[in-house]
């Protein structure tokens, strides 16, 4: 579903990807891994659109995306939630949500609503509110439907779990695994090592923007150096 | 001294006019709310404006009313070529640079405008021109009471287009928050151009508005827009009702000032308004707090 192959990027002269090559198939949940700064999310920043890579190559179902705008991007089904939420605080939850499917047609728009509301029944509750006024949690939930309005092929989720309760920690994994058996394909980008891999068909890690380790996520979760590294066993 | 029969029509006026300038803020604030810029062009695109329904009069012989078919849609398209090409490329996404490049555009478009059109004023002799209505035993012109509802209705159309659109939708979204504008699919560059197009787009209708009443010269826009800006100041950054309250607030103030104090020193009634809000309530009326 997506190839990544010799992926290189960066800000302005400082390379953060020096070449990562990544692909995942269909229905999978894959685990994106690494500590603090080592490019992650410059990594799916560049698969969004939001950053120019400097060289390789991205196709996503079969079409190459690596000079393709943001917007268009969207419109093909790869969507992000980043890292930090990034909800409009200004708007409602309902506006927030009404903006995720801001490229697809109006006639999917209520039947989208209608799917995320019955997934987070907290957000219907709370659908005229303006969103900065969420905890933390359920602002991460608005964040998770607003990725949900746009249809998602694959959803990329940059540390949902950052910042919430261990409970919530939990269900938020419970979620993940309930959007991949609705179709969707997951990259889960987390620091989270333990959890995420449990949930995982695959996992890769990232180490000084390429990716050093890569495996089923019982490869990983047994690999001594990764034991070492992340597990603190 | 001052009686209710001359406070009144004094009041009256003073609201015509302040919903005029009410539609100069109505665009500046806009612009200001999803750009955070100033646009130091809006008086030299307002006087464009001016300049598009005097000569649509004086050529074709279009009425100013009639001339809001047209120059507002043109105003637009001129607001949103502006910041495609010139403002969103010279300024490389920093906001300081933006201000300097609207500010170097109204210098270009004053001078331009006085190269062709030298310095003279301008009018548009319209049969109505000094027509009055009577309302609660004042007499007012009736261009200027036609400017005060529209006024009103392109306030409201605003607001509508900011609340239940998906344009209104998008300006507001990027306002505050670019990354997630962008994951959702949204384009910066057409969303930002859009803005400015409609702030541009309010001039030309304030302009059609304005000129069957008022005059035309290459300088015109300055007048307006200092006083556009303590209004956007006085009513909140980025508040279209702030706009409107404020606007309705300067205009009488100029005018039940210019009563008072004589039709010359009208204006300082303004300036002190636009120092207090300064020192007591900097976010302005409707504003929050930075």
């Amino acid at each position: 579903m997506l190839e990544v192959t010799g992926l290189k990027a960066g800000y302005n002269r400082v390379e953060v990807l020096r070449g990562v090559d990544i692909s995942i198939r269909p229905k999978e949940i894959v685990a994106l891994l690494g500590s603090n700064g080592v490019g992650k999310t410059t990594f799916i920043a560049t698969l969004s659109g939001l950053i120019q890579s400097w060289s390789g190559e991205i196709t996503f179902k079969g079409q190459d995306i690596t000079r393709t705008d943001a917007a268009s991007i969207v419109d093909l089904g790869l969507i992000q939630v980043p890292e930090g939420r990034h909800i409009f605080p200004n708007l409602t939850v309902q506006e927030n949500l009404v903006l995720g499917s801001y490229r697809r047609g109006r006639k999917a728009r209520s039947a989208n609503l209608e799917r995320v509301l019955e997934t987070f029944p907290r957000l219907r509750e709370r659908i005229r509110q303006k969103a900065a006024t969420m905890s933390g949690g359920e602002q991460q939930m608005l964040a998770i439907g607003r990725g949900m309005m746009a249809e998602p092929e694959l959803l990329i989720l940059d540390e949902p779990s950052l910042g919430l309760s261990p409970l919530l920690v939990e269900e938020m994994f419970e979620l993940i695994v309930e959007l991949n058996k609705q179709g969707m394909t997951i990259l889960l980008v987390e620091q989270n090592v333990h959890l995420s891999l449990e949930i995982s068909n695959r996992g890769f890690v990232m180490e000084n923007g390429a990716i050093k380790l890569t495996g089923t996520a019982k490869e990983l979760l047994d690999n001594p150096d990764l034991q070492k590294s992340y597990l603190g066993v | 001294m001052i009686n209710f029969s001359i406070l009144l029509p004094s009041i009256l006026n003073g609201l015509t006019t302040g919903a005029l300038y009410a539609l100069v803020a109505l665009g500046l604030t806009l612009i200001y709310g999803v750009l955070h810029i100033i646009n130091f062009a809006h008086g030299a695109l307002l006087m464009v404006a001016m300049y598009l329904v005097y000569f649509l009069y004086k050529l074709f012989g279009l009425d100013p009313y009639l001339a809001l078919l047209v120059v507002p849609a043109a105003m637009f398209v001129i607001g949103y070529v502006l910041q495609r090409t010139i403002i969103g490329n010279a300024s490389h996404g920093r906001d300081e640079n933006i201000l300097l490049v609207t500010l170097g555009l109204s210098i270009v478009i004053e001078n331009l405008a006085l190269f062709f059109f030298a310095s003279d004023t301008q009018v548009v002799d319209t049969p109505y021109a000094f027509d009055v209505v009577e309302l609660f035993g004042a007499f007012l012109p009736v261009p200027k009471v036609i400017a005060f509802v529209g006024a009103l209705l392109t306030a409201l159309a605003l607001w509508l287009l900011m609340g239940w659109t998906d344009l209104g939708r998008a300006i507001r979204a990027l306002a505050r928050e670019r990354k997630g504008a962008r994951l959702v699919g949204i384009n910066v560059d057409h969303i930002f151009a859009m803005s400015f197009g409609i702030g541009i787009g309010v001039l030309g209708i304030a302009a059609c508005l304005l000129l069957p009443t008022y005059y035309v010269y290459p300088q015109v826009g300055h007048g307006f827009v200092l006083i556009a800006f303590t209004i956007v100041v006085l009513g909140g950054m980025g508040s279209f009702i702030g706009a409107l309250l404020g606007g309705f607030i300067i205009g009488v103030v100029e005018a039940v000032g210019g009563l008072v104090l004589g039709e010359s020193l009208g204006q300082i009634g303004i300036f002190v308004i636009f120092i207090l809000v300064l020192l007591f309530r900097p976010q302005g009326l409707l504003g929050h707090r930075a």
